[in-house]
């Protein structure tokens, strides 16, 4: 198939997406839109982790650390000035930030900005480590960063954390980021520098000696990945229009990795239909802790029931598809195309036995 | 002018000793085998000329330069490649990949002009494509380039390596153990393909090996290592009638053997 060809697909479904989000947005009630907007944040998450992860092979678990600084950016600088004054009041709000304020559009980016200036700071010293204590070293920051959000009430408010964010994100944005993120980190991927992280990820030696820049590379992709975690933290703040430090435990950072475990490492494709099947089951899955009725049997609710059975799946996942629902695989329109066609033929074939 | 001149070095790990006092000087264009027992210090050498390892005494110069401790990213783009005895390919990629990472050094896009794919850059991946597709012909594996590389059969494997260390345009390769795990056959082949491919790069080769055959047939010039030390040097000749080269591979007093 030409590649004109495929544009025009892509156009044409982004106008299909566009009118999805119109008809979502304005139909549907205010609990599922908030499912599919944190399925939205968490396709931005998941790639975001995979390119770093999955794609680059670095175990990076300081997602819940990046998406903190940006939901606090963002939250500091939606808020209009007064405001800002009326809810410190545990110790009033240090300078610039009292007379900051910026539209929604810049406070995400400037989100973003930090979390990869973090990223930066962070990386250079930390990914000289490798595998699980390279995980554990990020683990450490991502906990660092909400031990000083606690801490730094001129700034954070502390643990009372910053309420009465404007609710500015709604599917336009999260879609809107979602789509953006895809757009970059798979155009990352399909690029020459992608083709360096992937032989990072192959074979850390063999790509060196090859002429990899190994911590250029690795610290590229790092800020890149905490870049979007970034952005999605402020969405995440919009969205649910209070923050505080305790939003940002490890539970986060493995919740994003569930996803892309669950998808797939190295697959875009799957990540984002995992991010749907996880925000999905997250909420269906309600009725078990809640308690339910199997005909005469009562079954009592148990709190936290979700999360055991999500693990339960996950454990499943592991142990029958160990790469993940896609494993690697990716979605491309010829792909769709040369299915589409297998199952016109096999149709044709059945017909032929019919008759 | 010697293209590589490794100037004494010895690499300690802790209380061992691994490679006491290796000396070598290469000049452009030869061949050099390197042989000796298993533990003898071989891939230590190689190592510390490709900067995965640092020398712990004395230093390596590369067309003069003093490469010693440079990262081994640096000491690519001076001009050493290197295939690796247990094999190191990029097992999930694709045999093109493998060979277009090679060309990673010669790339001159940026990263924004790569990710939005701007005109400048499409012309480098077409030219990249181009020359590896050249290259896979060189080892016949270009009807095979969109499968995975750890799928292909062993011995191709060890053609891709070699591909993939041609493609970031060495001056100087470094082979280690080229034929282990061949047969007599596809190693007769193999010291045809090596000597092909000196001629057409004009390469400077350095070769570890273990089937004295591969070395006695191609190299002109052959060292022996042996716990760490160099004790032979010269053609094959004089190392097939060493003494000590004969004890350090049979164990025995020469004259039992």
């Amino acid at each position: 198939m030409k590649k004109q060809n495929t544009k025009i697909f892509t156009i044409f479904a982004l106008i299909v997406l566009g009118i999805l989000v119109y008809l979502a947005e304005n139909h549907l009630d205010a609990y599922k839109l908030r499912i599919l907007n944190l399925s939205a944040i968490y396709i931005t998450l998941g790639v975001s982790l995979n390119l770093i992860y999955g794609f680059t092979g670095q175990f990076s678990l300081g997602h819940a650390g990046f998406m903190a600084i940006g939901a606090y950016v963002t939250a500091l600088l939606v808020l209009p000035p007064y405001y800002k004054e009326m809810i410190f009041i545990l110790e009033p709000l240090a300078w610039p930030f009292t007379v900051m304020h910026t539209p929604f559009i810049v406070a995400l980016f400037f989100s973003g900005l930090f979390a990869a200036i973090a990223a930066l700071l962070i990386g250079l010293p930390v990914l000289r480590l490798k595998g699980d204590y390279l995980g554990i070293a990020t683990l450490g920051f991502a906990e660092i960063i909400r031990v000083i959000a606690n801490n730094i009430p001129r700034i954070t408010n502390g643990a009372l954390g910053i309420k009465g964010i404007p609710e500015f994100t709604n599917l336009w944005w999260t879609a809107g980021v979602a789509i953006f993120t895809i757009y970059i980190i798979k155009g990352l991927i399909n690029s020459s520098y992608g083709r360096a992280l992937m032989a990072i990820r192959e074979n850390e030696i063999a790509a060196e000696v090859i002429g990899v820049n190994l911590t250029y590379h690795k610290v590229m992709s790092f800020t890149i990945s905490a870049f979007f975690a970034g952005v999605a933290g402020g969405l995440f703040a919009c969205l649910l229009t209070t923050i505080d430090p305790k939003a940002f435990m490890f539970l986060m950072t493995f919740n994003i990795l569930i996803v892309v475990v669950l998808g797939g490492f190295g697959s875009i494709t799957g990540t984002v239909i995992a991010a749907f099947l996880f925000n999905f089951f997250l909420e269906y899955l309600r009725p078990i802790e809640a308690g339910f009725n199997i005909g005469p049997i009562v079954v009592p609710g148990i709190p936290g029931l979700r999360m055991v059975t999500f693990a339960a799946l996950l454990l499943i996942v592991i142990l029958y598809k160990q790469k993940g629902l896609l494993g690697g695989i990716e979605f491309t329109w010829e792909g769709l195309f040369q299915f589409v066609n297998k199952l016109f033929s096999k149709n044709k074939s059945s017909e032929g036995s019919a008759t | 002018m010697e293209l590589l001149n490794v100037d004494s070095i010895t690499m300690k790990f802790g209380g061992l000793t691994a490679v006491n006092n290796f000396k070598l000087k290469i000049n452009p264009g030869e061949l050099i085998g390197l042989i000796g027992p298993n533990g003898a210090g071989k891939t230590t050498v190689f190592n510390m000329i490709t900067g995965i390892y640092t020398p712990t005494i004395n230093k390596i110069y590369f067309q003069d330069n003093d490469i010693t401790g440079m990262k081994p990213d640096k000491i690519a783009r001076e001009g050493i490649a290197r295939t690796f005895q247990n094999m190191r390919l990029m097992d999930n990629l694709t045999v093109l990949d493998n060979v277009m990472i090679g060309f990673h050094l010669h790339l001159k896009s940026t990263l924004t002009s790569a990710i939005f794919k701007f005109p400048g850059y499409v012309r480098e991946e077409e030219d990249i494509y181009s020359r590896s597709m050249e290259l896979l012909g060189k080892v016949e594996l270009e009807k095979c380039k969109m499968e995975k590389a750890g799928s292909l059969p062993y011995g191709q494997q060890r053609k891709l390596e070699i591909a993939r260390a041609l493609a970031t345009g060495p001056k100087l390769l470094l082979l280690d153990e080229p034929a282990a795990g061949m047969n007599p056959q596809e190693t007769r082949r193999l010291m045809d393909f090596i000597q092909k491919i000196q001629d057409e790069f004009s390469l400077t080769i350095f070769l570890i090996e273990h089937d004295m055959k591969v070395v006695m047939g191609i190299c002109k010039r052959i060292l022996v290592m042996d716990y760490g030390i160099t004790i032979a040097e010269g053609n094959p000749k004089e190392i097939q009638n060493n003494p000590e080269v004969i004890k350090a591979y049979l164990g025995v007093d020469a004259n039992y053997a």
